[in-house]
């Protein structure tokens, strides 16, 4: 079996930023990993001193989850570090309070719907990154004919993989006879509406990758070695290579 | 006024700040990480060039704002945004009698906003009619991210709100600049969820509201909204200095703002003292939106004047010499209320 702090990490890599929709392993938010036994200490660290607590919480809980559920580890300790809710999240945790216990009146109840707005938008964006990929690649293709394109016409690749990982995060069907443009249930859209679905579709992407971009680039002037602890974020369609090497 | 390849400008930085954050100011840890947030955003979004030493950025005073504005920034005229965060700073983070004071110096190149927070309720209303009159209010700033007791945020369409915004309509305090930021209670929603602004400019339909740095991290929401609501505007602090560190994401954002907005609600914002106008403004001249990203239309010279100040002015009613107008002007508000009516 592999060392603890390897498989701590390897684990850690199924946490989140809800709103970057990137593991908190690839965004350079793990600060360090130390076993003692069987004992697990693990720092985080954000871009800023003000990222939203909820979010904060939300990752921060996560790992610990993911930790203790792993075969041999008895103890977790996780902290939050510079945050201006070090000390609060930072109890909560130790105390296992949860969501509602660590903030109190300021939360109405748990973070679940939080979570399925931003599993939402993530899935959207990976569905215009696919089409948008399908447009450029194909100068004939009008946007309106992407209401018939199904998840069988997607090429393989990281893109669409992609996709059906998000689709499978909402519980929405993957088999190839699904359309890929389609509303947070699954539904496809009117075939007149496709453009302007297409459109906003867009706007949620370059939300996300830009707020990504942001984060990424805070937290390595915040930390200045954490740039070697980042994973390159996969580029999307419309990025060129000389961005993505400045990014 | 900031001229290029035979093109002159008129430049109006709609957001603008004199702030203290010096140590003697800061009330407690939340006041150095208030501005250290800001310290690296201008450390990471500015040119090299442009960086200034820690010491420089705590504070600048009205002779220097004067000078990297007016003087190098080629700006014809810039607005006050104080935000107050008394919970943070002693003596408030943004220096109102300074600002003031620097105004009434130069009354035709600054105008001051300030700034309320609702939850001071009746007190703090009889202060809004005060400062109201003693500035000529025109506009203000909320930041509704404010700490204050135990209270870490407030929404527009809270009760004591619409009691602040229908003073504010009465007093002809027009301008409603907001900030969105982490607001709390309850903490479970998006903290920059943009919905409250949906709801107060379709009740306040007289006034306008500037949704600074155009809802990001939120652009999606913000662009649906304002889609909707004709007296929605972009502000674009923090998002102009991407220009820089990542064209194509600025590129997209402007794409996005003018397909969802309109070339007349757009406007151009260094955030002072975040970063200075001179390099935003010169970048901007000579932006153009790649030509590989055909889901845009080029940025023209008649938008990029509109952005950089006649949208603003309009707004404000601030008197553009004529050689400087283009030939389709932003409306100005009285146009458009006859219009309406």
């Amino acid at each position: 079996m592999p060392a603890v702090e390897e498989r701590a990490r390897a684990a850690l890599d199924e946490v989140y930023d809800p709103e970057l929709d990137e593991p908190i392993t690839d965004l350079g938010f793990v600060r360090s990993i130390e076993a003692r036994g069987s004992e697990l200490n693990v720092h985080l660290r954000l871009p800023t001193s003000f990222c939203s607590p909820n979010f904060a919480y939300l990752m921060a809980s996560d790992a610990k989850d993911v930790l203790t559920a792993l075969p041999g580890v008895e103890r977790v300790v996780v902290q939050l570090d510079d945050h201006h809710d070090s000390d609060l999240i930072n109890r909560g945790l130790a105390a296992d309070a949860g969501y509602r216990g660590t903030f109190g009146s300021e939360a109405e109840k748990d973070l679940e719907e939080l979570r399925l707005t931003f599993r939402r938008k993530a899935h959207t964006a990976a569905m215009e990154r696919a089409l948008t990929g399908l447009l450029r690649a194909d100068a004939d293709l009008a946007e309106e004919q992407l209401h018939d394109v199904t998840l069988g016409d997607l090429p393989e690749g990281r893109t669409t993989s992609a996709l059906l990982r998000r689709r499978e995060s909402l519980g929405l069907a993957v088999t190839p006879e699904q359309p890929v443009l389609v509303d947070d249930h699954g539904h496809p859209y009117p075939r007149e509406e496709v453009p302007v679905r297409l459109r906003f579709a867009r706007s949620i992407r370059i939300s996300i990758d830009g707020n990504a971009h942001f984060c990424r680039g805070l937290l390595r002037t915040r930390y200045p070695d954490s740039g070697s602890d980042q994973a390159p974020r996969p580029q999307d369609p419309s990025t060129s290579p000389m961005e993505a090497r400045a990014s | 006024m900031y001229s290029k390849d035979g093109e002159n400008y008129y430049i109006l930085d709609a957001h603008i700040a004199l702030w203290d954050a010096r140590a003697e100011n800061q009330r407690n840890i939340h006041g150095k990480q208030f501005i250290d947030c800001f310290y690296d955003y201008h450390r990471n979004l500015g040119p090299e060039s442009e960086t200034w030493p820690y010491e420089d950025f705590l504070y600048q005073g009205g002779e220097r704002l004067m000078k990297d504005i007016f003087t190098d920034g080629y700006v014809d005229h810039a607005i006050f945004q104080p935000a107050a965060l008394p919970a943070f700073y002693r003596n408030n983070f943004g220096q109102t009698e300074e600002a003031f004071a620097l105004a009434q110096k130069h009354p035709d190149k600054l105008t001051y906003n300030h700034c309320w927070d609702p939850r001071f309720g009746e007190d703090g209303l009889k202060q809004l009619r005060e400062d109201a009159k003693r500035f000529n209010l025109k506009g203000a700033k909320l930041y509704t991210a404010e700490w204050f007791g135990d209270s870490r945020g407030w929404k527009l369409d809270d009760k004591w709100s619409y009691r602040y915004l229908e003073a504010a309509q009465e007093l002809g305090i027009k301008n409603i600049h907001i900030h969105k930021g982490p607001t709390i209670r309850p903490l479970d929603r998006d903290a920059f969820d943009v919905a409250d602004v949906d709801k107060v400019a379709t009740d306040f339909t007289e006034l306008n509201f500037v949704i600074e740095h155009c809802g990001l991290p939120r652009l999606e929401d913000f662009c649906w909204i304002a889609t909707q609501e004709p007296n929605v505007h972009a502000g674009l602090a923090v998002a102009m200095p991407f220009i820089h560190t990542r064209p194509r994401y600025f590129a997209q954002i402007i794409g996005e703002l003018l397909y969802w907005l309109d070339e007349n609600r757009i406007q151009f914002s260094s955030d002072y003292a975040i970063w200075t106008p001179k390099w935003l403004v010169e970048k901007f001249v000579d932006f153009e939106i790649p030509e590989d990203m055909t889901e845009y239309p080029a940025l023209t010279t008649e938008v990029k004047k509109k952005i950089l100040g006649l949208n603003a002015a309009a707004m404000y009613d601030i008197e553009v010499p004529a050689e400087l107008q283009v030939a389709d002007p932003p409306a100005k508000a009285e146009t458009e209320a006859v219009a309406v009516a």
